[in-house]
């Protein structure tokens, strides 16, 4: 990795957005992920280098995240530099320099009005090279559905974080495995528990969103 | 109503109430439906809620307003409503409080980031003060602001509550185990950070509540206490983490093992003692007769 590669990846592990930007306290000043990713563009550094760098920043943010050394603040901020960077790269999407390694449908189950929890793992996954698609707080079984067969070959993320809800992410499940059999589909949440995914029947869970990078790559990118 | 800190300086223990929002569903509240809106719909459920906390023993009670900042209602299209529901809810505990016992005006967080540019300060503290002031307005003796994670929010909803209302305020956080063994909110909050900043918001009790059960809140209250010598502690617990059981959500920890954990806690430097998610009127009295022998 060259040396502008290796800057674009610490400042997406860092957070560390923009040089105007406040964040980190130890990298004030200095440029940021947005200016790093426009000026290797223009040195001719090829977008998917890039983006394996925005991956590699993520994967290490993420890890951090799961070992507890840093935080929501943290992974936000991460999540932040990271979109910079893929401001950048957008139209490389648009012209197919560059591919999506899979589609995840994504939201909090019916009830549950957090966002927290999902958009994390939201831009963690996205970060990671992955389509997300959004459907936000709140969302109901038919909605999820809709999705997923508007998303052939799609993995699903289903969010609680009320323990009130979890009822409602197992009937989601449930009528999810009933309609769409192929599909995988993990949980997480703060009430939810490795045993409580396997009651509910779904295929994985993960306490932290570095948990759905590695379900999706195991799980669905092996098919 | 006496103040709420004088009653605890006598070294006297008080009970506070269980579940509001597990309740609510037991009684009906469908997913999707906004629970303070129940205080117009439903009164005579959120009263019984209400009075089965106080027929348990409960020195004090909450207010079905957890999710009542303008900012949580607007997702319901009841911004607009953010007031009376507030109002509504307190006069609700107040009536089955009486005049012995007390009220506390629940506050929650809003569910936006401040950090992440979601809503501005001053929207936020907008949101806080319409809670307290409607609260107050209701018949509340305090105002409880509760499952706090992030300091910026936490202090702006205790200068909003102090700002705007005469009443004492109780701010409490949530706090996790993390791998390294200490305790901190999602937002990586430790015990000893929230103290600090609370107090100097002008908090007059501090708490810590939801959770992992009862256990955990021993070493919290432990990391509170070192913190601050004075400042009386408020103990909400879950009744345990949540398991799935036949398509419904069981809540491990029974009324017999919370009150068996009371004396040690109380050791540890806690004043008022109750539940949250998962806790019923069983625990409340559980609790209670624990703590009467204090």
């Amino acid at each position: 990795m060259s040396e502008i590669v290796q800057k674009i990846a610490y400042c997406i592990e860092r957070g560390k957005v923009n040089k105007t930007s406040p964040f980190p306290n130890d990298m004030k000043d200095e440029l940021g992920a947005d200016e790093l990713a426009k000026q290797a563009i223009e040195e001719g550094v090829g977008p998917d280098v890039i983006l394996e760098a925005c991956n590699d920043g993520m994967q290490k943010v993420g890890d951090k995240f799961g070992r507890n050394e840093v935080f929501v603040p943290e992974l936000l901020m991460a999540a932040k530099a990271m979109n910079a960077v893929m401001e950048h790269l957008k139209p490389f999407f648009a012209a197919g320099n560059i591919k999506v390694k899979g589609k995840f449908v994504l939201g909090t189950v019916a009830g549950d009005l957090h966002d927290i929890g999902k958009n994390l793992v939201s831009m963690v996954v996205e970060g990671n090279g992955w389509q997300v698609i959004d459907l936000g707080v709140d969302v109901k079984t038919e909605k999820f559905i809709n999705a997923i067969k508007e998303n052939p070959g799609c993995a699903v993320g289903l969010s609680a974080l009320l323990t009130t809800t979890m009822t409602n992410m197992e009937k989601t499940v449930s009528a999810i495995k009933e309609e769409c059999p192929d599909v995988k589909i993990i949980v997480g949440g703060a009430p939810v528990t490795m045993d409580a995914a396997k009651k509910m029947g779904a295929d994985g869970y993960s306490p932290d969103p570095q948990g759905a990078v590695s379900f999706l790559s195991k799980a669905v990118a092996a098919g | 109503m006496n103040s709420l800190v004088n009653r605890l300086k006598d070294g006297k223990v008080l009970v506070s109430d269980g579940a509001w929002g597990t309740f609510l569903h037991n009684r009906g509240l469908k997913p999707g439906e906004c629970p303070e809106l129940w205080n117009v719909t439903h009164r005579d459920d959120v009263l019984a809620i209400a009075q089965s906390y106080i027929d348990a023993g409960a020195n004090m009670i909450l207010t079905n307003s957890f999710g009542g900042s303008p900012i949580k209602l607007d997702h319901f299209g009841l911004k607009d409503r953010a007031y009376e529901l507030n109002q509504v809810a307190a006069e609700i505990s107040r009536q089955a409080a009486g005049d012995d016992h007390f009220v506390l005006g629940d506050i929650g967080p809003t569910g936006a980031m401040l950090m992440m540019g979601q809503v501005s300060e001053q929207e936020m503290y907008d949101g806080f003060r319409i809670q307290s002031e409607a609260l107050q307005k209701g018949g509340s003796d305090a105002i409880c602001i509760e499952t706090m994670a992030a300091i910026d929010e936490g202090v702006l909803a205790v200068r909003a509550a102090k700002e705007s209302t005469d009443l004492e305020v109780i701010c409490s956080f949530t706090f996790e185990k993390t791998s390294q063994g200490d305790f901190r909110t999602m937002m990586g909050v430790s015990p000893f950070e929230m103290v600090k900043a609370i107090k100097d918001a002008g908090a007059d009790i501090i708490g810590t509540n939801c959770g992992n059960g009862f256990e955990q809140m021993i070493p919290i209250v432990k990391e509170i206490r070192k913190a601050d010598a004075e400042m009386p502690i408020l103990v909400h617990a879950n009744a345990g983490v949540p398991l799935v059981q036949e398509g419904e959500t069981i809540f491990p920890e029974t009324p017999e093992l919370m009150a068996s954990r009371v004396q040690e806690l109380i050791n540890c430097g806690a004043n008022i003692i109750g539940g949250c998610c998962g806790t019923t009127p069983d625990h409340i009295k559980a609790l209670a007769k624990e703590i009467k022998k204090y």
